[in-house]
Parts: C-alpha cells; structure tokens; sequence
C-alpha cells in the first residue's frame, strides 16, 4: 500500500499543469499498489481548487489554512507540510521539481528524515518497492533508484509525466489539517519580484522554441531568434554559454540547470549540444539543428540540420517562413 | 565576514559521449584517463565568496567530502584566491547518501566553526541531485535560498537574487545563511594566477576522517542510503539526422523552410 501526498499549486479553481502531471502519477502509484493519494492545498484562505481535485485522482484533500500560508515561503512550506505528513503518514511525497520544490523537498526530507530523489521521470510500484526514475551525469545515463525504507520525498521534473485523466463525479474526502505555525519561522523575505518580460509566449508552454547559443557570438542577434519566434508564434530559448554571458535573461535558459521544454519544433542555433541541454529539449518533436560544425552532438539528436553559419542562413530562412505562413 | 564553500571533485561532466563510461559493479562512472574538476557551480560560489572578500573583508574557506585526490581540488581553490582548505576524507563515508553527505559536512562547518555563510553549487555536475543546499541548512538550523547567482550585504544582512522561472527575487535573510548558487555574467569564476598556484601547492590541506568529526554512524555509509541504485543504462540515440543541402546557404535555408512546412511542422 503506498499512500501519495501531493502538493497541489493552481490558479483560482484551475490545478496549474505541474500539479495535474503530480497527480497523474500519484494516481498511477497509488493505483498499482492499492494505496491513497492525498493532495494538500495549503493557502490563506479556502480556494476553489480543492473541489476539482477528486476529479483529479485525489482521494482525499487536505486543506490546511493559515494567514502565514499567504503565498510561497520556504520555512513556513516547509513546517506546514512536515506537520501534515507526520499526521497523514505517506509513503510517497511528490512536489513539482520547480523553485519550490527544489527548495521545499530536501528540507522536508530532513526533518522526515527521509529520502529524497530530484528530477523524477517515472515513479513506479514493483511488488511492495517503489521505483523512482532520474537522469545523471548531466542527462547521459538514466538510473533507477529503489527505495530502502519510507517515506521518500520525490520531485517531478515537469512536462516528463503524463497529467492526470479527469473523472467526473469521482468524490473523495475533504478533510481540513489545523497547523501550528508561528511568525517567528520567517527567516527570508522576499523583498522584490522581477519577472522578465514575456512577449507572446512562456518558454515552457511555447510550441516552437528557437534557441540561440554561443555560436551566436553575442546578444545582438538574439533579435533575429525572437524575430522568427515570433513569426512562428513561439519563445526564446539559449543555452548556458548565452545565459551566463549575460547575452539574455537566465529565465531563457534550456536544460539540466535551466527549462524543460517539449514544443513541437525547437530550432537550436549555434548550439553544440552538450548532453546538459539536451537533457531539457530532447523532448521535443522535431528538432532543427543550424551550425557550422558538421560533427556538432546537436546533429546526433536533430532530425532536420544545416551545416552551415547561420548569419548566411537565418534571414533567408525568416524570409521564406514570412511567405510560407 | 566568513564564508565556507562546499566544493565537489568530480570527473570533467562536459567529456563527448564517447568518452563517458559506466563501471558495470559500482554502477558510477569510470573514471578512466579524465581529468578532475571542481564541479561547476562550485565554481562560481568560490567566486561569489571571493568577491564578498573583496568588498567587505573577511576570509575564505573550501571545504570537501572526496577520494584523497580531492585535495587537488581544495589546492586548486587555494589557487583561485581562497585562505584555507579542508578535506574530509574517508572511504566508508563517499558511500553515504546526500543526507549522509550533508551530514558529514554539517559537522566539518560545525569543527571549522559556523561561518556568516556556507554557499554550496546549486546542483552538482555528476549526480545533480541539487539538494546539498537545503540538506545542509538544516543539518545546521540555518535558513536557505536556493539557486542565488549574486549576494550582496546590506545593513548587516544578506540580499541574495534568486532565480526562478520567469525572473528573479530579491530576498532578504539575516547570517548564518545557506546559499545554494548558480551562474550568471556575474559569477564568471577568475583564472587562478600562476604565483597562487605555487603558492596553493606549497600550502597544508587538513585531512579529517570520520573518527576526527563524531559522526552519528547510522546517518553514514551504504547502509544508511535511503534509496539504492539498482541499475543505470546509457540511453542510445540512434541518429536520423536530415542534412539539406543546396549550393548556398541561402538555398539550404529555404530548403528548410519548404520541407517544415511540408512536415506540418510550420
Ligand atoms: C552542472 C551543469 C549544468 C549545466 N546546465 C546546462 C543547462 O541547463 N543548459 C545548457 O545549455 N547548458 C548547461 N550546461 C553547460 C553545457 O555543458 C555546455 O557548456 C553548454 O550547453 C554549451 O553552450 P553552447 O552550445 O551555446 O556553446 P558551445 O558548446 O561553445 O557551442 C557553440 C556552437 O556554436 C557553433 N557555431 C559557432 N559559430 C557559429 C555560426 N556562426 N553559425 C552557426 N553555428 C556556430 C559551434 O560549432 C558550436 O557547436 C551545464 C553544465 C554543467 C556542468
Ligand atoms: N562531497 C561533497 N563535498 C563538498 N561539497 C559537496 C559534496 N557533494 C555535494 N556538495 C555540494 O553540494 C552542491 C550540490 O550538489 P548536489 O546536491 O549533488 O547537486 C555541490 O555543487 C557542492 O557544492
């Protein structure tokens, strides 16, 4: 029996899409196991999330309220979720492998004393064992990793699961978790928030992703990607060489380190493609790689390429995609 | 102000394929002829702390659980500009699992004695588990941000940018902090100087084992691994690569252009 809490994130009644992938595999593990999956909505106030989870998979949602839960904060998710799963006794805990999860989850497991596993692709029951899937070394090699004793606090990497199939009517028990939780926990604040701006879409929902690396020598043309991203109504990406050169935003940045993205086309220009990119674009359907090295590891996982500079060959290409679409 | 950075020795993670091997009994990667590095985000924290020293004064110290070859490792930070190195080094221990680890180095900080800030890499080059942070920030009771790639020190206190998905935030935290740190333009790590490479060589790396640290044994080792590996594989990719062709570049991009839109892809 493994009983799976989840920590559902959404938007007014709406689960975001990291949430509905959690789920979908809680339901998957609890299902193959005879086991519960519980999903834990914390907030402020009550929201109207909680009622579309039991379509969801949940069995049971536990609503904890609190006037500290008024938005993410590391030290207060972390006691709150520590207080309800020493009350819920899981065997599973799945957060979503985000900025919060990556906080949340290893502290968790501390004060469970339980294990932890990142980057989670696949969760899997096997008799009474739990199997969890993850990349290593930079996405070359995929390990399988067995629990030794429970709980363990997992994180899903996003776009990687399959999201939970709705159900309606299927009910479930709504029970609602006092907590204990003092002011005096706070020990960061966040004093700012700068998002960068997005112009038309978000990087991870993108379905064309036009990517720009190194080869591309520096931010100036950056404005032809996002020129012909725009024309194929997609976003921006790049690799670390143009993230850390301060080229773009470090939120544009593709792989291990930065976002998962699994569009429908990815163009990947002056990108070689070291296995810690691929590990966040493989994903995707069909993947155009230009470049001037023939020999370039991008071209072992394009189905599309050119061999070639892409000064030469962008704007003939934006030029023929404005008179094709 | 104190800053002790957690660094970890591992094989060069940006090797071609061809090059990566896996040990088939101990299912980790062989090492083979390859060359070491301190793993790259732990690069760019010893260059956070070094500029923090810079600024505001203070002093520098890298710490590492590793093989006894490590030490190369603390010798190449004493190389960058760090003022001390420390070494844990213990075969049993390199077994343990990343509470185990974190635990080993909450007590090492805890013998060196608790800095203004212990930074550690955001995630490591080699297993990337990207928890080494936050585990040792409880292991220590001390608060965490993770995934910083710039602090400041402001009245007393720490402000650190955070990443995160669609930008960044600015957070405020009173010392003793945990920073987990990633790259940006502004953590580029320095090329160490030829003179403070000599230097670094000629300087002592005290080795401690497990017996030096009064370690609690049931949180170290293999058996106290609360996930085993049970197999790891290489995944093959086959390649199917389509290379258009055309006497210019300027054909081969219209090329392109014409066969995703026959895919149905634009
Ligand atoms: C722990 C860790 C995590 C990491 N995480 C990430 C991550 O999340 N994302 C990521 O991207 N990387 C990550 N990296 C870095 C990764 O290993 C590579 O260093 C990086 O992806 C290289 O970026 P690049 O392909 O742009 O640069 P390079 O490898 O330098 O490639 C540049 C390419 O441009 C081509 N080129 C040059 N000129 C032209 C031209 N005129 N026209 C066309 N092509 C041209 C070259 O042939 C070359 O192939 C990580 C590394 C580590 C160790
Ligand atoms: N054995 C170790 N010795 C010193 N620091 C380590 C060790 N293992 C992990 N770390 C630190 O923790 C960071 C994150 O590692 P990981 O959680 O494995 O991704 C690394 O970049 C290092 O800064």
């Amino acid at each position: 029996m493994t009983d799976v809490l989840v920590l559902v994130e959404g938007q007014g009644s709406v689960p975001t899409q990291n949430t509905l992938e959690l789920l979908g595999a809680a339901r998957r593990l609890a299902d193959a196991t005879q086991g519960q999956v519980k999903a834990v909505v914390l907030g402020a106030a009550p929201t109207p999330l909680t009622a579309g989870l039991f379509a969801c998979g949940a069995d049971q949602v536990l609503r904890a309220e609190h006037p500290l839960l008024d938005g993410y904060q590391g030290d207060v998710y972390v006691a709150a979720l520590t207080q309800i799963a020493g009350q819920a006794e899981p065997q599973v805990i799945l957060l979503a492998d985000d900025s919060c999860g990556k906080e949340v989850a290893p502290r968790l497991a501390h004060r469970l004393n339980a294990g932890v596993v990142t980057e989670v692709l696949a969760v899997e029951g096997d008799g009474p064992a739990v199997l969890f899937r993850r990349q290593m070394y930079g996405g070359r090699t995929i390990a399988t990793l067995v629990a030794q004793r429970f709980p363990v606090v997992a994180t899903v990497k996003p776009r990687t699961m399959a999201p939970a199939s709705e159900l309606a009517g299927r009910t479930g028990e709504e029970i609602a978790v006092a907590l204990t939780l003092e002011t005096s926990l706070v020990r960061t604040k966040v004093i700012q928030k700068v998002a960068e701006e997005v112009r038309g879409v978000k990087l991870e929902n993108a379905r064309v992703v036009v990517s720009g690396g190194r080869g591309l020598k520096g931010p100036e043309p950056f404005k032809q990607l996002e020129e012909l991203a725009q024309l194929l109504r997609g976003a921006v990406g790049a690799s670390r060489a143009a993230t850390d050169a301060g080229w773009v935003p470090a939120s544009w940045q593709v792989g291990q380190t930065g976002k998962t993205v699994s569009p429908d086309l990815y163009i990947a220009v002056g990108i070689s493609g070291a296995t810690q990119h691929l590990a966040g674009m493989t994903g995707s359907k069909t993947i155009v790689a230009i470049n001037t090295d023939p020999d370039a590891p991008i071209f072992k996982v394009a189905h599309l390429g050119i061999v070639g500079d892409y000064k030469a060959i962008l704007p003939k290409f934006i030029e023929k995609c404005k008179e094709l679409t | 102000m104190h800053t002790i950075v957690c660094i970890k020795q591992i094989i060069d993670p940006e090797i071609p394929a061809d090059q990566f091997k896996l040990d088939p009994n101990s299912m980790r990667q062989l090492r083979g002829g390859l060359s070491l590095v301190i793993s790259a985000y732990d690069q760019n924290a010893l260059e956070v702390a070094l500029q923090l020293r810079e600024k505001g004064g203070g002093k520098v110290t890298a710490l590492c659980l590793g093989e006894s070859g490590a030490v190369g490792a603390i010798k190449s930070a004493l190389g960058m500009g760090v003022d001390e190195g420390f070494l844990v080094s213990d075969q049993p221990l390199l077994e343990s699992d990343p509470c185990g680890v974190a635990h080993v180095l909450a007590k090492a900080i805890q013998k060196i004695g608790v800095p203004d800030l212990v930074l550690t890499g955001g995630v490591s080059g080699d297993t990337g588990d990207k928890v080494m942070g936050p585990l040792l920030a409880e292991a220590l009771g001390l608060p965490c941000v993770t995934f910083v790639s710039k602090v400041e020190v402001k009245d007393g206190k720490a402000l650190v940018r955070r990443i995160v998905e669609d930008g960044y935030e600015l957070v405020e935290a009173a010392f003793p902090l945990v920073a987990s740190i990633i790259s940006d333009d502004s953590n580029v790590p320095r090329y160490s100087k030829l003179k403070d490479i000599m230097a670094a060589a000629k300087k002592q790396v005290p080795t401690w084992k497990a017996a030096d640290l009064g370690l609690e044994e049931a949180r170290v080792g293999a058996g106290a691994a609360r996930l085993q590996v049970r197999d790891v594989s290489v995944p093959q990719r086959e390649s199917k690569c389509e290379i258009l062709d055309g006497e210019t570049p300027e054909e081969r991009a219209e090329r392109l252009a014409l066969r995703l839109r026959e895919l149905k892809v634009i």
